[in-house]
């Protein structure tokens, strides 16, 4: 336990700094140390899109019915037109209608 | 597939990077004004709430410390929260590392400082789809931690200033960005795949597993399935 009276505070803001920027640093860190190889390469490139995917899943079960419109809307203007500034901004909007009708 | 051509760091190319994702990075502002004001009334200094702002810059976390916040803090119990929340950027940093291999270490690292969930996404998708820049990475990630930071202070000083975010749709723009580079992305049978046991992951992680265990889970899920299945020999 630390005291969060004095210097208490920045002592452990700066720890929580520390460990985060070591999350930071620490992916391309620990590649560097492992032969990137054919598999190697697999593995990162099925990691990015299930990332995307993975950070998705709770917002959209948190999510109410206008969120999940939301994303719905997104998606699909997304996969119609490619466009990504446009189709966020349908589905935050879809949100905010959904909401106050 | 492998890059070969070192990405492109110049100050054109942040400038170019902040401009993107300025626009998102204003919505980022809410929340920021949210942590600033939930510190307050958690009752922290607002040096030190301006301070934990600009050096730790991760929103989930940050509001997880406020949990533990009182007259005194567990230290370590708050640093192996930090550390599982913060877990996701390893993998984050791990899949850029093909480009940043190829940059040197100085640059490389620098160049991680304000990595977080939508500027890495950006520029993962600029990478993947053969713009060949880190951009969107430095700058994008200046213009988030920026908005970050002023947010803070506008939710310090003035309490949330939006009154009702949700009504405004703001707490959906972080999971309509991450769907949208999910989908401007070239697919195949072999990343809807990944997509899929990624997701499963999540989703099971989310409902049986400790909290913030979700994004570690679906991104191994999803490299497993990249690992096992690879692509045909060019």
């Amino acid at each position: 336990m630390i005291s969060t009276a004095g210097y208490g505070p920045v002592l452990i803001i700066a720890c929580m700094a520390l460990v985060t920027l070591l999350a930071r640093f620490g992916g391309v860190f620990i590649m560097g140390l492992i032969p990137l190889n054919r598999r190697m390469e697999g593995f990162i490139n099925g990691m990015a899109g299930s990332v995307l995917i993975a950070v998705l899943v709770p917002i959209a079960l948190q999510a109410d019915a206008g969120g999940r419109l939301a994303l719905l809307a997104t998606g699909g203007l997304m996969l119609w037109l490619k466009q990504p500034m446009p189709a966020i901004a349908l589905g935050i909007a879809v949100a905010a209608l959904y909401r106050a009708l | 597939m492998r890059p070969t051509v070192a990405p492109l760091l110049s100050f054109a190319e942040c400038r170019r990077g902040f401009w993107r994702l300025l626009p998102l990075s204003l919505f980022v502002a809410a929340f920021g004004a949210a942590f600033g004001l939930a510190a307050v009334q958690a009752g922290l200094q607002p040096v030190d709430i301006v301070f934990m702002s600009a050096t730790v810059f991760a929103g989930t976390a940050q509001f997880a410390a406020l949990d533990l916040w009182g007259a005194q803090v567990p230290l370590l119990p708050l640093l192996v929260t930090t550390l599982a929340i913060n877990a996701r950027m390893l993998l984050m940093g791990a899949t850029l590392y093909p480009w940043l291999a190829l940059v040197p270490s100085g640059r490389r690292y620098a160049s991680l400082v304000t990595l977080s969930d939508a500027n890495w996404a950006m520029a993962l998708n600029d990478l993947q789809s053969g713009r060949n820049t880190l951009g969107a990475l430095v700058g994008g990630g200046i213009a988030l931690w920026l908005t970050w930071l002023a947010g803070t202070l506008a939710g310090m000083l003035f309490g949330g200033f939006i009154a009702d975010p949700r009504a405004f749709g703001v707490d959906m723009v972080l999971g309509c960005f991450m769907l949208s580079m999910a989908l401007a992305g070239r697919r195949n049978a072999r990343s809807v795949a990944a997509w899929i046991a990624g997701g499963a992951a999540a989703w099971a992680a989310w409902v049986w597993l400790p909290a913030n265990t979700h994004v570690v889970a679906g991104g191994l899920a999803g490299g497993l399935v990249g690992a096992l299945w690879l692509e045909r020999e060019q």
